[in-house]
């Protein structure tokens, strides 16, 4: 922490954020409140039940399924099978952009599917209904493929969604359909729907497309939902270097592109959380060597491309990439130098998601800023204290009910990117392959790690330490707002992006310089509230009430 | 083209809807619970709703939405919702204290048949619940209604379980307000002052949906009807309902507890159901219309005399809740403006019926609510039969843009824009508001596509 701030003592902080709670629930939270030491990380409890009555950031299963991992993909028609609620807040909702080559190329992003059911649906069943959707949804669009997300009643009652599927897939013949069992009840937050996403994904579309797509350098790039256009900057990256991208999951993807994808030689993951699954499941199946990646930052882009270029081993694309880090790197520190001064030695804190409280860090890093406390939303241990401590984490009861695919060497398309040997001398030259070393690593020695926030929790901690910007979702940005403390949104990003790679990076700086040096925070008191020379002190007078 | 496949050929569907114009129950519920002072929504589900919930509020209303969850996992849906009710009400009033907790269910609560009166009650035997605080429900299963159900649900809630007759009547009618805006609610209770009438308005958003800046969280803002004004409802002389499908249940249930009789009126929006309006309160209250509110009418005809020009025969589509679409239409054909598609996604024969005496004036006009009434159905009737003006929420936006459409923000949610939650559309100031936004789009449209010969300075 900067030397100049001084803060309470942590193990403090941590008794001050759960004396307000039952004892049970203090005893849980304490569990989840950590604080840090990157050399020897400790133990977070992490993907465990939300208390009930706790304001929890979390979602659900079906938010995790068809609105993060499925829902960018733009030429499905992804069917809600509920009543009318989970489509209606699932449309549009996430900000995946989408460009389709064409006027004629199919996107229904913009559309939002529901079979609305009713109340003699859960007393009679709704396979029907949704069957009858489905060849509506096939009549009016002719889509190459239809998904459908069963919501909690679906659970409840017994709609067997992978049969109505099985059956419309044969009877319509060119269309694939194929279902989820993502109930909003299943798992502890939307974790699980990521998982069963994966699954899915992994069992109804990759591999349906055994054509090689031209070019030397050939990956997939996992976890990246081009949230604001995040995408479409690292695909102009991949394009300068010369990299070809065979897939995304699932920003501005399709469904060609997905079926395709295990035709590619590495597979790169950006958000581990949401999709750590895939990468496993096609090593296995396929022998494609993963990889974390990171194109939030400048440096971590940089950083990224060398590593993949490192993977390739390939003389010339490392030039490439040496060439376009020179070409892009100027441009972004000329903005870094002028914004700098206006943000050095300013704090944040992040509570997002299951990747992006890691690597927004980094941008606050290039910016000068200290992260004093983070926490993911719904992440699991290993993204906090890296993927060695995967054998030891116990499946519990909510994990067990999540469907674990056996996978196996595909005796046809099972083929080694890289040889033992090879994979064995790239790890000795210090690339780190299938493995991702976590949050905790990077992040400094005392500051908080806290999983699973909860409101009361995240209001102690910005009393205490004062950010001077919190990140994390639309229901926390007004509450934190009106406690004087600007909130910027890691899931929308407030409507700006992209701001991945090094354009993305500019956007970021950019965004940031304007909302910490924003006037408007000091103009909250009215000048007749404020006593004589406190003008400049809002935020401080209005924490000594507190 | 960002609604690429929707053709105009209209194809009956009976198992998909496509682009909703309603949503579920328990938002509904969730939205008029924060017109208590003190008031804690809780959602008694997964906690997927209550996530998306707040997440739709905050963005219709910029503003923090306080809610809790019970947090079902798959457990509790196996074996029953009560023991998560029962400690989210110890850990809601240890850590946020509230005065109340509004407790309404999900589609997946109700499958499971959880009781919420049962699991409530059990909460107040077993002394979970402090001397002097409440615990409210309502019962908002998402496979029945809409939205607009959830609200009405959970205002009738409100009234039947703290109403109380005392035996001794009050001077003040009760105010019902339908779904509508937290300025919408703050224009009436101005009105109801400048009429010299007492009134009890529930539920009441307004400064809780709308706070101010002030560089501090209020946990429970000062806005929202209280305790002692919700039990006094029951004395009333008289319940206005504003609304017959989002305010009327709630009268119902008063008139059956505590024999408080009622009249539904339509939700003061435009000319003709604001005069409706105000002599139904002159009646009730017993107060007569005063110069001052003659004049704010004056001031709304005078407009519409003005620039009738820009009105007359202009085509519109529209859709949205019922209880707003219902005067809305009305205020359009006040303005020599033809409506021709309608859509609501609520259900009910009440909209069908009251529509089809409204459209009496505007032959051929579609019309169409409940299942499928969707705003893809809606945006093939416009292909077939286009119009010069969309009124709805935001999601028009994309039949705006791909038909080329002027368009007017109107309804929940609107998600990219303000003014809704400050400006009021109720009321003839409210009225002034539509008109005013409706002649900016039009004429907008006129100013950016006229010949330049034909470029007027004057309008």
């Amino acid at each position: 922490m900067e030397a100049n701030k001084t803060y309470p003592d942590p193990s403090a902080i941590r008794e001050e954020l759960v004396q307000k709670y039952p004892a049970k629930v203090a005893k849980k939270r304490t569990k989840s409140i950590i604080i840090n030491d990157p050399e020897t990380v400790p133990e977070v409890q992490a993907n465990v039940r939300t208390v009930p009555g706790i304001i929890t950031q979390r979602g659900c299963s079906y938010a995790g399924c068809k609105g993060v991992v499925l829902g960018p993909t733009r030429d499905i028609v992804n069917i809600t099978h509920g009543p009318i609620g989970c489509s209606f807040y699932s449309w549009l909702t996430r900000r995946n952009q989408t460009k389709p080559e064409t006027d004629a190329d199919a996107n229904f992003i913009t559309y939002c599917f529901s079979t609305d059911m009713q109340e003699e649906n859960i007393v009679f069943g709704g396979e029907k209904k949704l069957k009858v959707a489905i060849q509506e949804a096939y009549d009016l669009f002719h889509p190459k493929s239809i998904a459908i997300f069963s919501t909690c009643p679906v659970g409840l009652i017994g709609d067997d969604v992978h049969a109505a599927a099985r059956e419309m897939k044969e009877k319509l013949g060119d269309c694939n359909v194929f279902g989820f069992s993502c109930e909003g009840y299943r798992g502890v937050s939307q974790s699980a729907g990521h998982h069963i996403a994966n699954n899915g994904v992994f069992k109804h579309m990759v591999g349906r497309n055994n054509e090689k797509k031209e070019g030397k350098f050939r990956l997939n790039l996992l976890g990246e939902y081009n949230i604001g256009g995040d995408a479409f900057e690292i695909e102009r990256i991949f394009k300068k270097c010369g990299i070809t991208l065979v897939s995304s999951f699932s920003g501005n993807s399709t469904v060609g592109q997905l079926e395709n994808a295990h035709m590619a030689d590495l597979n790169v993951i950006m958000c581990h959380r949401s999709i750590n699954y895939m990468g496993e499941m096609m090593e296995t199946k396929y022998g494609i060597p993963w990889m974390k990646i990171n194109f939030v930052g400048a440096e971590s882009s940089a950083k990224s491309l060398r590593r993949i270029a490192q993977y390739f081993g390939d003389e010339g694309l490392k030039a490439k990439v040496e060439e376009v880090i020179a070409e892009e790197l100027p441009k972004v520190k000329a903005v870094i130098d002028e914004i700098r001064p206006r943000t050095e030695g300013k704090t944040a804190m992040l509570f997002v998601g299951g990747s992006r409280a890691h690597h927004y860090q980094d941008l606050f890093t290039e910016l000068g800023m200290t992260t004093v406390a983070a926490g993911y939303e719904f992440a699991h241990r290993d993204d906090y204290e890296g993927r060695e401590v995967l054998p030891g984490i116990k499946i519990d009861a909510d994990s067990k009910n999540i469907e674990e695919l056996k996978v196996e060497a595909d005796p046809e398309l099972y083929k080694p990117r890289k040889s033992e040997a090879e994979l064995e001398a790239l790890k000795a030259e210090g690339l780190e392959i299938n493995g991702y070393e976590g949050m905790m690593k990077q992040m400094m020695k005392k500051s908080l790690v806290v999983d699973d926030i909860s409101h009361y929790e995240s209001e102690k901690l910005i009393e205490i330490y004062k950010p001077d910007i919190f990140c994390a979702g639309i229901k926390e940005k007004y509450v934190v707002q009106k406690m004087g403390v600007p909130l910027k949104q890691l899931h929308s990003y407030d409507y700006g992006g992209p701001y991945t790679g090094f354009e993305g990076a500019v956007n970021f700086y950019r965004d940031i310089d304007r909302m910490v040096n924003n006037p408007v925070w000091k103009l909250i008191k009215a000048p007749w509230e404020t006593a004589a020379g406190e003008n400049d002190g809002v935020l401080e007078a209005t924490y000594a009430e507190a | 083209m960002l609604l690429r496949h929707t053709t105009s050929e209209v194809k009956e569907r009976e198992g998909l809807t496509i682009n909703p114009a309603k949503t579920c129950q328990p938002i509904g519920a969730m939205y008029a619970a924060l017109g208590i002072h003190g008031c804690l929504p809780h959602s008694h589900g997964s906690q997927g709703c209550c996530a998306y919930h707040r997440s739709t509020l905050t963005r219709h209303y910029k503003e923090p939405v306080m809610a809790a969850t019970s947090s079902f996992t798959e457990g509790a849906s196996v074996f029953g919702g009560q023991a998560n009710l029962l400690a989210a009400i110890d850990t809601i009033f240890s850590v946020y204290d509230p005065d109340i907790i509004a407790v309404h269910s999900t589609c997946l609560s109700e499958t499971i048949g959880d009781d919420l009166q049962q699991i409530t009650r059990k909460a107040l035997d077993d002394g979970k619940i402090p001397e002097g605080k409440y615990v409210i429900y309502a019962s908002t299963p998402s496979f029945i209604g809409s939205h607009v159900t959830g609200y009405a649900n959970m205002v009738a809630g409100m009234a039947s379980q703290f109403a109380v007759s005392t035996g001794e009547k009050k001077d003040q009618v009760n105010l019902v307000a339908g779904w509508m805006e937290p300025s919408d609610m703050r224009e009436l209770k101005r009105i109801s002052k400048e009429m010299g009438a007492k009134i009890v308005l529930f539920p009441d958003t307004s400064d809780v949906l709308d706070a101010p800046q002030t560089g501090k969280h209020v946990f429970y803002p000062k806005g929202g009807v209280t305790v002692p004004e919700l039990k006094s409802t029951g004395d009333s002389k008289f319940t206005l309902a504003l609304g017959c499908i989002s305010a009327e249940p709630a009268a119902i249930a008063l008139d059956k507890k505590c024999s408080v009789p009622f009249e539904t009126v339509d939700m003061p929006i435009g000319l003709s159901a604001t005069d409706r309006f105000i002599m139904a309160l002159s009646k009730a209250a017993g107060v007569k219309v005063p110069d001052s509110i003659t004049a704010e009418r004056g001031r709304l005809v005078d407009v519409m005399t003005d620039m009738e020009q820009y009105f007359h025969g202009k085509k519109v589509a529209l859709f949205g809740d019922p209880d707003q679409l219902i005067p809305l239409t009305e205020f359009l054909l006040d303005l020599g403006m033809k409506p021709r598609h309608i859509v609501s996604g609520t259900p009910g024969g009440r909209f069908d019926k009251r529509m089809k005496e409204i459209l009496e004036r505007a032959p051929g006009a579609n019309f169409k609510n409940g299942l499928n009434a969707d705003m893809f159905l809606l945006h093939q009737w416009i292909k077939n039969e286009p119009v010069d003006l969309l009124i709805g929420n935001t999601y028009g936006k994309y039949i705006a843009r791909d038909e080329d459409i002027p368009f007017v923000r109107f309804g929940f949610p609107i998600l990219d824009r303000i003014g809704h939650s400050y400006f009021p559309s109720v009321g003839y100031s409210g009225g002034l508001r539509i008109v005013e936004k409706i002649l900016g789009v039009l004429m907008d449209r006129q100013d950016m596509t006229a010949n330049e010969e034909k470029f007027e300075l004057v309008m």
